[in-house]
């Protein structure tokens, strides 16, 4: 199982080590050439501003969209979620706008607002999930085909529509690799079919 | 139950800092070019770090109003220094919601023998440092993020990358030793024990690790990568150049893609002349920064 970890900016090396203690080839994405002949996509948290923009400029926008189309599972975590969206509250500029929800950046607050909470995901099974909110985004809204994963305090911050998945939390610092796990399960899925 | 500025929320925003470029700013306008050309978060100032030394005198935090001016104009990080040790101008800023807190030897120290006590803030800091001695002493301290210090000002990289050799170099020697001689060690070196086991069990900081001090150019930022830096601070860089758009566009490129040399001289050709340099030896002992702090 070969991953591509989008390693323009943002907490990429944390995503890989996760990918490769659960035995994925994860490699590091810059450009478009190094998104060949993989079998999944993970966009990092990092500053959605400086990724989005990076992915752009370096053609890397419409190859991970065919990856998409293609049935290829993309995960994005905070930022990464904020590039996966298809609206952004208050702002034009969408990114890969492939998920059909609306973010509401840094809606928790500024850094000093950061926190760690332990959340339940049934997907996941009964044990919470140790999450850490970092100027996080939260969804504010989802189209019919999303399915919502978790939400804290009335706000959906996971979030799975078929291939594609996205939490406001990083579970790339937590070291539990539960969601890491279930990403991987979506693209053994897909390679299948 | 949700719990607010532990280690783990404070130095996981410095990893999603990682790859990205951090710029200084005086104005809103500034803060809008450096993030349209992919900055990951400003450093609020009232003066960029070249002109704090032709102006001389005390150097102390900016005017709220200016800092407030930045954090309206954008939507990345915000941060803004205080004095070496001034534990008031810290707060402060953290009561104004300022995103990190650099307690910086640009500004006039404070106090010329204590640091914040960073730990009993919500807020998180980066620190400036040396060696591995001085980086370990300021995240005993609770500092979340170190940066080498370099030479703040002269666009001269000498010192940052003196700096960040050495840090590198002391990491990979502690990293060698047998356990019984980090005792020794942590007393030569002045740093926390805990902390340079943690150092000789991982091969690295604790924390995130950026170069500041001296970058002008594109080139710069990918030689403070090449050296092992996570990330770069560039202070009178943009700002100072004949073009900022473009150095500032130029330098976050380089950042991310730092061992591409043939893009790194795309991105090299047209940029138009970088910030004045100044020669670090034409410097006299009271003019450096690197030196204030312990």
């Amino acid at each position: 199982m070969k991953i591509a970890v989008i390693a323009v900016q943002g907490a990429f090396r944390e995503h890989i080590q996760a990918l490769r203690q659960l035995g994925a080839d994860a490699v590091e994405a810059r450009r478009a050439g190094e998104l060949e002949n993989v079998d999944g996509v993970v966009i990092p948290g990092g500053e959605s501003t400086a990724i989005g923009k990076l992915m752009r400029e370096y053609d890397m926008i419409d190859p991970v969209r065919k990856m998409a189309a293609d049935g290829k599972p993309i995960f994005g975590t905070c930022a990464g979620m904020i590039v996966l969206a298809k609206r952004i509250e208050g702002e034009e500029t969408v990114h890969l706008g492939l998920m059909d929800v609306t973010v509401n950046r840094n809606s928790f607050g500024r850094q000093r607002e950061s926190f760690e909470a332990d959340l339940e995901i049934p997907a996941l099974g009964e044990a919470t999930f140790p999450a850490v909110f970092i100027r996080a985004p939260h969804i504010a809204a989802v189209g019919d085909e999303v399915e919502v994963l978790a939400r804290y305090r009335d706000r959906i911050v996971a979030v799975r529509q078929g291939n594609l998945l996205a939490t406001s939390f990083h579970p790339e610092l937590t070291g539990d690799l539960r969601l890491h796990q279930y990403f991987l399960n979506l693209a053994k899925e897909s390679v299948a079919n | 139950m949700s719990k607010v500025g532990t280690d783990l929320v404070k130095r996981g925003m410095a990893e999603m800092q990682k790859g990205g470029v951090i710029m200084d700013v005086v104005n809103a306008e500034q803060a809008k070019i450096a993030e349209a050309a992919g900055a990951v978060a400003v450093m609020a100032l009232e003066r960029v770090p070249s002109d704090i030394r032709k102006a001389g005198g005390v150097a102390r935090m900016a005017d709220p109003t200016i800092i407030e001016e930045v954090m309206k104009a954008v939507s990345i990080p915000v941060m803004a220094k205080c004095r070496i040790g001034h534990i008031v101008e810290a707060r402060i800023l953290e009561a104004m919601g300022v995103d990190y807190i650099d307690e910086s030897e640009v500004l006039t120290p404070a106090d010329d023998k204590f640091h914040v006590d960073k730990s009993k803030f919500t807020v998180p800091f980066v620190c400036g440092a040396k060696d591995l001695g001085e980086a370990l002493r300021r995240i005993g301290e609770g500092a979340s993020m170190i940066r080498t210090k370099g030479e703040p000002g002269t666009g001269n990289i000498i010192e940052a990358v003196t700096h960040q050799r050495m840090m590198q170099a002391q990491i990979r020697r502690v990293q060698g030793m047998s356990e019984d001689e980090l005792y020794a060690e942590a007393k030569n070196m002045g740093a926390p024990l805990h902390l340079l086991k943690e150092v000789h069990d991982t091969g690295r900081l604790p924390v995130v690790n950026f170069a500041a001090g001296g970058v002008a150019t594109p080139a710069d930022a990918a030689l403070m990568m090449e050296l092992g830096s996570d990330g770069v601070f560039v202070g009178s860089g943009i700002f100072k150049s004949e073009n900022p758009e473009k150095f500032a566009r130029a330098i976050v490129q380089a950042t991310t893609h730092y061992q591409d040399y043939e893009l790194l001289a795309e991105l090299s050709k047209n940029l138009g002349s970088a910030m004045e340099g100044i020669d670090i030896a034409t410097l006299r002992a009271e003019e450096r920064m690197a030196t204030r702090g312990w």
